[in-house]
């Protein structure tokens, strides 16, 4: 398999406060990396810096050239246009025709089951609908490498679930590879072949996901330990 | 009081009988509020929508200035439109002092501060929400924000309605740089200053009252503007709500 993505010792500073403190990561084509840890430990900064989004302060990130890239954020929020404008809009950023991104975006949506909203204003979507529009967006434009920042936590249930199994659809029909962060630890048992712990913006472990999971992780990783402890308490 | 009513009671017929000087002097007003709000618009609007966007060393002193700006006094304005178009100014060759052109150029420098600091607030707002997802898309500074601008357009029509309210309701520069001379650069607000001043007070209640019902309508316009924006999009409040008109 080779690399698609490499971060060396990345390190980023916001004014005083560092995020990320001398990161290294090596991400396989066809991996699926769950990032956890707490609220603040620097897991939305760590996909923002992979996905070229935020400058490094230190290190070096560097993409394979055959590594396109799609994000997806915690919040999806709608600009103020229809739901097939919002995908063709997507596309057209991205280079293709409108006439070309018509067909693909209706495709798209097709396949997050939102083909009879099309026409409607996107902003009046639910959350979850939203979430899945916002799917439909970065599947249409057939990235081989998806991050996803939280994409289901502001989300109901119902919703969380409808949304997962379509990343789980994704994930089957394609090698596409994951980048994702997630507080949902059943989530990421089902969709992460490999888990980074992340704690004040360092990589505390990092594991296959059965061994993560699996190892008494107490002596080794005794931070990731009490965090998965409480997560599952 | 019946000073009151006699005045109020001609007010009225002045503006039901079509009274020809009336009406000249708030088609004269119209037209150069207008023409002053769509120059001050095609520079204001494109300025701020980059200033919501970009980020450069200087950008937090230029937007205080620009701020600072908003609360420049229209006689100010004025004073420097003078200055510049007077015989011995830089632009004293155009020969437009005390003309409508004047007039046009001193309105539309009050109103550019108005429109380039509330496009930068609505466009800086949406690029709060939006600019991740669009530069996770490709689009660089410039496509943002005429991306995000055309996505606040209805915030940006209500940015224009108050920009032309502040335009038609000034008096300061107007009357320095126009002269309020009858029947070629006299205005509603110059008028109602002169005729009250003079004590024909029948004429500039008439004109208070055509102003009036312009700011008035203007209002309206931007609540109408408001409803509509949430029954289509369920949209939060207006960033510019309420403000100077």
């Amino acid at each position: 398999m080779s690399v698609i993505l490499s971060l060396q010792d990345v390190s980023v500073q916001f004014d005083t406060h560092l995020a990320l403190h001398g990161v290294n990561l090596q991400m396989q084509a066809g991996e699926r990396v769950a990032l956890v840890g707490a609220n603040g430990s620097g897991k939305s900064t760590l996909l923002r810096v992979a996905h070229g989004l935020l400058q490094v302060s230190r290190g070096s990130v560097v993409v394979a050239p055959e590594a396109h890239q799609a994000m997806v954020f915690q919040r999806p929020h709608m600009l103020r246009t229809s739901v097939l404008s919002f995908v063709m809009w997507g596309l057209w950023l991205q280079g293709t025709s409108w006439r070309d991104a018509h067909g693909r975006a209706m495709q798209a949506l097709e396949r997050v089951a939102l083909q009879d909203m099309a026409h409607r204003s996107a902003r009046t979507l639910s959350g979850g609908q939203q979430q899945r529009l916002a799917l439909a967006r970065a599947w249409a434009l057939r990235p081989n490498v998806v991050m996803l920042d939280e994409p289901t936590s502001s989300l109901d249930p119902h919703a969380k679930r409808e949304v997962e199994r379509l990343l789980s659809e994704w994930v089957a029909a394609s090698k596409v590879s994951l980048l994702f962060s997630s507080h949902n630890l059943g989530q990421v048992k089902r969709l992460a072949t490999r888990v980074i712990y992340l704690e004040a913006g360092r990589v505390l472990a990092d594991l296959p996901v059965q061994e993560f999971f699996n190892r008494p992780l107490g002596d080794s990783h005794p931070e990731a330990f009490l965090f998965l402890k409480g997560e599952l308490g | 009081m019946t000073t009151f009513t006699d005045t109020a009671l001609t007010a009225l017929y002045l503006l039901t009988e079509l009274d020809p000087v009336l009406w000249s002097i708030v088609a004269r007003s119209l037209w150069v509020s207008v023409l002053a709000t769509a120059m001050a618009c095609s520079l204001g609007l494109v300025l701020g929508a980059w200033l919501g966007v970009a980020r450069f060393a200087g950008r937090d002193a230029l937007l205080t200035v620009l701020n600072t700006l908003l609360a420049l006094p229209s006689v100010v304005v004025g004073l420097l439109v003078y200055l510049l178009l007077s015989r011995t100014g830089p632009l004293g060759s155009l020969g437009w002092l005390f003309s409508l052109k004047a007039m046009v150029l001193a309105q539309a420098l009050l109103v550019l501060p108005v429109v380039t600091a509330l496009t930068r607030q609505c466009v800086e707002d949406a690029e709060r929400n939006h600019g991740e997802q669009l530069q996770s898309l490709g689009a660089k500074p410039w496509l943002r924000s005429v991306l995000l601008a055309w996505d606040e357009r209805y915030a940006l029509l209500t940015v224009l309605i108050a920009a032309f309210g502040r335009a038609i309701s000034e008096v300061g520069a107007v009357m320095v740089v126009g002269g309020n001379i009858e029947g070629f650069t006299r205005v509603m607000t110059t008028a109602i200053a002169l005729e009250t001043s003079k004590g024909d007070l029948p004429l500039a209640l008439a004109l208070g009252c055509v102003l009036m019902g312009v700011v008035l309508l203007l209002n309206v316009l931007i609540s109408a503007l408001r409803r509509w924006r949430q029954r289509i999009d369920g949209a939060g409040a207006d960033p510019v709500q309420g403000v100077l008109v």
